[in-house]
């Protein structure tokens, strides 16, 4: 079954829980989506639905792409997302997906880029303690020694130092759906969401929940 | 409205308690322990009101056993049973912070006018007493997990 579906950050809030307990939670407005193609065994090789989310004006797409939406009923997308479904004889092309293939209660797992951070340091990138401030200290937020001498004579491949921080796809396993609203396609998640409010992100089902069905 | 107000609107309580910086309050909260629940009172000044939507919250402080407590309760939480405005306090500032440097005489607060209570009950009037009425209170340990503030 498909357990899957895109969608766009909107922004954390707080809710009372049944205990009156205070939790953070995120609004995502996820869906609705269309079928845009079916991805098949013989054709290629595996079975997957793609889905389009928020629709574009005809005019801004190119012909190859106006006539790809045009086999799902012509409207256009400005996101497609390919999602691996085993039951894929039970979906058609131009199907409407919703939040309602989701309950509340579930976990999933939500793709999103995340938030750019330039070039970032040791102790911002990888959490290094860094230095003493004061106190005569000449040290303060440098990676320090990055290996030994004439052995091994290198540096090891993946030793942490500084770089490029953020703006790459995160995903975040097993979020709780406390609150779904079908009529709004709103999809309330507990905790926070990689990305800033208005990025696209990918909801998924949880593997060890659904049929082994991973996108 | 955008989405996120619109699902902040439905954690909001109805039944707004009206009260202001500087009266002294009793809040009946609900504590579940175990199985039971049972309703425990926390009186003291509020000395802050954040605003917020469904996240606003105020502080109340009070002095216990002369340790200053402060507590930061959420307005619109459903633990709350209610809210009783035990004297109006006058005050020019919207944040008494300077109270926690002020102990004994020093850090009362004006009184300002008749006093009224919110709330399901009605008390005819707030007296002197009232302050102490609390300190008493039979359970040292709820107290745990409320701000401790050491003497200074």
């Amino acid at each position: 079954m498909l357990k899957g579906i895109i969608g766009r950050k909107v922004g954390m809030t707080q809710i009372f829980s049944e205990e009156g307990e205070r939790i953070g939670v995120t609004v995502v407005e996820a869906g609705p989506c269309k079928v845009t193609q079916k991805k098949t065994e013989e054709k290629d090789g595996y079975s997957a639905l793609q889905l389009g989310f928020r629709e574009k004006k005809k005019q801004r797409v190119n012909k190859a792409l106006q006539e790809h939406f045009q086999k799902s009923g012509g409207t256009v997308y400005y996101h497609l997302q390919e999602f691996r479904v085993r039951e894929i004889d039970q979906y058609e092309v131009g199907q409407d997906i919703s939040v309602g293939i989701f309950k509340v209660g579930e976990l999933v797992n939500v793709s999103g880029k995340s938030k750019g951070k330039g070039f970032a340091g040791m102790i911002k990138r990888h959490h290094a303690r860094g230095g003493a401030a004061s106190h005569g200290s000449m040290f303060h937020r440098a990676p320090g020694s990055i290996g030994a001498s004439s052995f091994p004579s290198r540096v090891f491949k993946g030793k942490k130092l500084p770089g490029h921080m953020g703006n790459r796809r995160v995903t975040l396993r097993n979020l709780q759906i406390v609150g779904i609203d079908e009529a709004k396609n709103i999809l309330v998640l507990k905790g926070a969401i990689p990305g800033a409010n208005n990025g696209i992100l990918t909801i998924n089902g949880d593997s060890r929940q659904s049929d082994g069905a991973v996108a | 409205m955008n989405t996120t107000d619109s699902i902040e609107k439905d954690q909001l309580r109805k039944d707004p308690s009206r009260f202001s910086i500087g009266d002294t309050v009793k809040v009946y909260m609900k504590i579940k322990e175990g199985e039971k629940e049972r309703v425990q009172v926390f009186e003291g000044t509020v000395i802050r009101k954040k605003k917020g939507g469904s996240r606003a919250s105020f502080t109340v402080r009070k002095v216990s056993y002369s340790v200053g407590v402060e507590r930061i309760f959420p307005l619109h939480s459903p633990l709350i049973e209610k809210i009783e405005v035990v004297r109006q306090g006058k005050v020019r500032r919207s944040r008494l912070y300077y109270l926690r440097q002020l102990r004994g005489k020093g850090a009362r607060i004006k009184r300002k006018g008749m006093v009224m209570a919110y709330g399901t009950e009605v008390e005819e009037t707030a007296t002197p007493e009232a302050d102490t009425e609390e300190e008493g209170s039979p359970d040292p340990e709820a107290e745990q997990s409320q701000v401790q503030e050491s003497d200074t």
